[in-house]
């Protein structure tokens, strides 16, 4: 007996992999419903539904690309600590010293690969009609996504602390001060007041919301950090979770049932 | 001699040579293919094979590139340039004007001509000038300067690829529309029996992941993620910029308000494209590509992306310097530059020049309804203009050249389609009036930050 035999014949390996392998067709299929990585996926598919030339794989990479995001950005914590103190240096060190920095290089790359694939992904599945019924309401949930990924983005720009970083956000976070009613100088905003007592100020309206302060400071890094590490992730994992699994629910990811 | 911005160092042309070496490369391929595919056309009496013609191109690829792989001591001689009368011309021909007018007409042109650029032999001609544009480009200072900032090398791959793309998309639209002509299935009908996902998925999707994380690691050690000063909320860097995302949106700044550019319009977006399924009644194009079966939601849809977004995250990123002024890709970013705004307001025109007559004041110290009544009646053009733009205009469209989607829509549908529509279209339209008559604020109530 062989040590490959061997060791497939144990009992360990029986007890993870619970059946032989994926070698011949009743093993194809059943492989694909008893684990849990790939049962994701359907058994079969169309095989133009997997054309390359058709899908583009730009949903998948969207995926594998918040994978990668998630494993290297779970490796920088490690490393970083969201304030003022420290944040900028942090970064620095990243750059500079820390043995496998370039995870920062991963995570800035891969970040804006996946805010591109997430369109591509968008523009493929309008072009080949994929949001007809019975898919309407994965198009939205897709959407929501396509907001996440860039809020995401979003709040990890300003982490590093640097120049770049806060005058994008500073830039970008101003358009709140202009919402109707909300932002203190957006329209409206006056009528929102009891016997004279103004209720939005720029130290009460949405801008304040976001930034947790008048203007990008300490609060902001900290707001910003647990939503980039911690809110927005749990949102999109669930989204995510939803997508794929209407995807399956409304019969593979385009035509007509 | 030593030029302060020198156009070329011996660094660049190094670089440019690995460039064109893998140009080279690739049409070297392409001479294999045409060989194989293309065949002969007559010249001379004889007949020459195509691919001889992309042999030549690819022999002076390659010897441009040991040009520039051998020839890097002397940069101030060095021939292989962007010539500057043409650089000249570019940047006396660049303003928002021009820049919004040639994405549109490039657009138009790419849905009108589609059956003619669709071939494998334009598309790979296309790929080929505008590689040859940027080559050549970088041997400019200033181009130089904006395109390689990290941050920025991102967005000159996304158009590649969404050009890419939208060449494919089309290339399969334009074939099932043929198909469909001649009365025969569409592609992704045939063939197209069940397969097992494991290994025709799977392994595609393993080999995906693999090159995708060897892709990520090579860009990570090849360029190095930005890192800029400390952050200082007492210097303000000039220009400020958003994330690059966000260039479009902050693009429109120069066109309205920041509640408008801001917080409306990107809600209408993103509403609009959460509507999409709901307000396309048409059944055709479901799962396969086609341009002939659904030509307004693909052109809609299409120009919303590519005039519309990227164009403007384009003219956002590499075309907006200092002061949010304009300057052409190979113009040197100067901060005292100086543009005149003499934009004026739809009230003043109307007041001042039509009417002859000073802007209407409330009396001093009057009542605020009173103060309000005078604001209604200084505006009261601008708020007609806008209030027949978002209630006049959709039924005149449901009656006129929309009949037969208000037919087929019902009046909700109809009614969310085209005012999603006006909106998108408020965009170009106040552009075009800022162009044209200077045009300001169509209504303008700063008393309320109500500018529109």
């Amino acid at each position: 007996m062989s040590i490959g035999d061997y060791i497939r014949e144990s009992q360990v390996w029986k007890s993870i992999f619970r059946h032989p392998a994926p070698v011949d067709r009743r093993n194809r299929v059943v492989v694909m419903l008893t684990n849990f990585f790939l049962h994701l996926h359907p058994v079969s598919v169309k095989q133009q539904g997997i054309a390359l030339s058709y899908t583009w794989c730009m949903g998948g990479i969207t995926f594998f690309l918040f994978l990668v995001e998630t494993i290297t950005g779970v490796l920088l914590m490690f490393y970083y600590r969201p304030t003022l103190q420290f944040a900028f240096n942090d970064i620095l060190a990243l750059r500079d010293v820390t043995t496998l920095g370039i995870m920062r290089e991963i995570h800035r790359w891969g970040a804006h690969s996946m805010v591109i694939t997430v369109w591509l992904h968008m523009y493929r599945v309008f072009l080949t009609g994929s949001y007809k019924p019975p898919r309407e309401f994965n198009w939205v949930i897709g959407v929501l996504l396509l907001v996440l990924t860039l809020l995401l983005s979003f709040t990890g720009y300003l982490l590093p602390w640097d120049q770049l970083a806060i005058w994008a956000i500073t830039v970008g976070s101003n358009m709140a001060r202009a919402t109707p009613f909300l932002g203190y100088e957006g329209p409206g905003a006056l009528l929102l007041n009891v016997g004279g007592f103004d209720l939005i100020t720029s130290g009460s309206d949405a801008r304040f919301l976001l930034l947790g302060g008048r203007f990008v400071g300490e609060g902001t890094l900290n707001r910003f950090y647990i939503l980039h590490c911690v809110a927005i992730p749990l949102v999109v994992a669930l989204l995510i979770a939803i997508h794929f699994w209407r995807v399956r629910k409304d019969g593979g990811i385009s035509q007509p049932l | 001699m030593l030029e302060h911005h020198p156009d070329l160092t011996a660094a660049v042309i190094y670089g440019l040579g690995w460039a064109y070496l893998l140009m080279f490369v690739m049409n070297a391929f392409w001479v294999k293919r045409s060989y194989d595919v293309d065949g002969n056309c007559h010249m001379f009496g004889q007949a020459i094979p195509m691919a001889s013609f992309w042999a030549l191109y690819a022999a002076v690829l390659g010897m441009v590139s040991i040009a520039h792989l051998t020839g890097s001591d002397n940069p101030q001689s060095f021939l292989i340039r962007m010539p500057d009368a043409i650089k000249d011309a570019f940047n006396a021909a660049s303003d928002p004007r021009t820049f919004f007018a040639l994405s549109t007409i490039g657009f138009i042109v790419v849905i009108w001509a589609r059956e003619f650029l669709v071939t494998p032999t334009m598309g790979w001609i296309l790929l080929n000038l505008s590689c040859l544009y940027l080559t050549l480009s970088m041997t400019d200072y200033d181009f130089r300067q904006i395109v390689t900032k990290p941050d920025n090398v991102p967005i000159v791959g996304m158009l590649f690829i969404v050009g890419f793309f939208t060449w494919l998309s089309f290339n399969r639209a334009v074939e099932n529309d043929r198909r469909v002509a001649a009365g025969q299935p569409i592609r992704e009908r045939e063939k197209n029996e069940k397969v097992l996902v494991w290994p025709d998925l799977v392994y595609s999707e393993l080999i995906c992941m693999v090159a995708l994380t060897a892709f990520l690691i090579a860009w990570g050690i090849v360029l190095q993620a930005p890192l800029e000063e400390p952050a200082s909320g007492a210097k303000t860097p000039n220009p400020s910029k958003a994330p690059w995302y966000f260039l479009g949106l902050q693009e429109m700044l120069v066109y309205f308000d920041p509640w408008m550019a801001g917080v409306v319009l990107p809600s209408m977006i993103l509403v609009g494209l959460m509507a999409i399924p709901y307000i396309d009644f048409n059944k055709l194009g479901n799962g396969y590509y086609t341009f002939k079966e659904r030509p307004f939601a693909i052109i809609t849809f299409m120009f919303g992306f590519l005039p519309l977004w990227v164009a403007m995250i384009v003219l956002g990123t590499f075309l907006r310097g200092p002061n949010w002024n304009f300057f052409g890709p190979y113009e040197y970013w100067d901060v005292h530059k100086l543009e005149l705004l003499n934009n004026v307001n739809l009230s003043e025109w109307f007041w001042l020049d039509v009417m002859q007559r000073p802007l209407p004041v409330a009396p001093a110290n009057s009542e605020w309804y009173v103060q309000f009544g005078y604001i209604l009646l200084r505006e009261s053009v601008g708020i007609l203009v806008t209030l027949a733009y978002l209630f006049l205009l959709p039924p005149v469209m449901a009656a006129t050249i929309f009949r037969s989607f208000f037919q087929k829509m019902g009046f909700i549908r109809f009614m969310v389609l085209a005012n999603l529509m006006l909106f998108m279209a408020s965009l170009p339209l106040k552009m075009v009036l800022r162009w044209a008559i200077n045009l300001k604020y169509i209504v303008s109530i700063p008393e309320y930050f109500l500018n529109l």
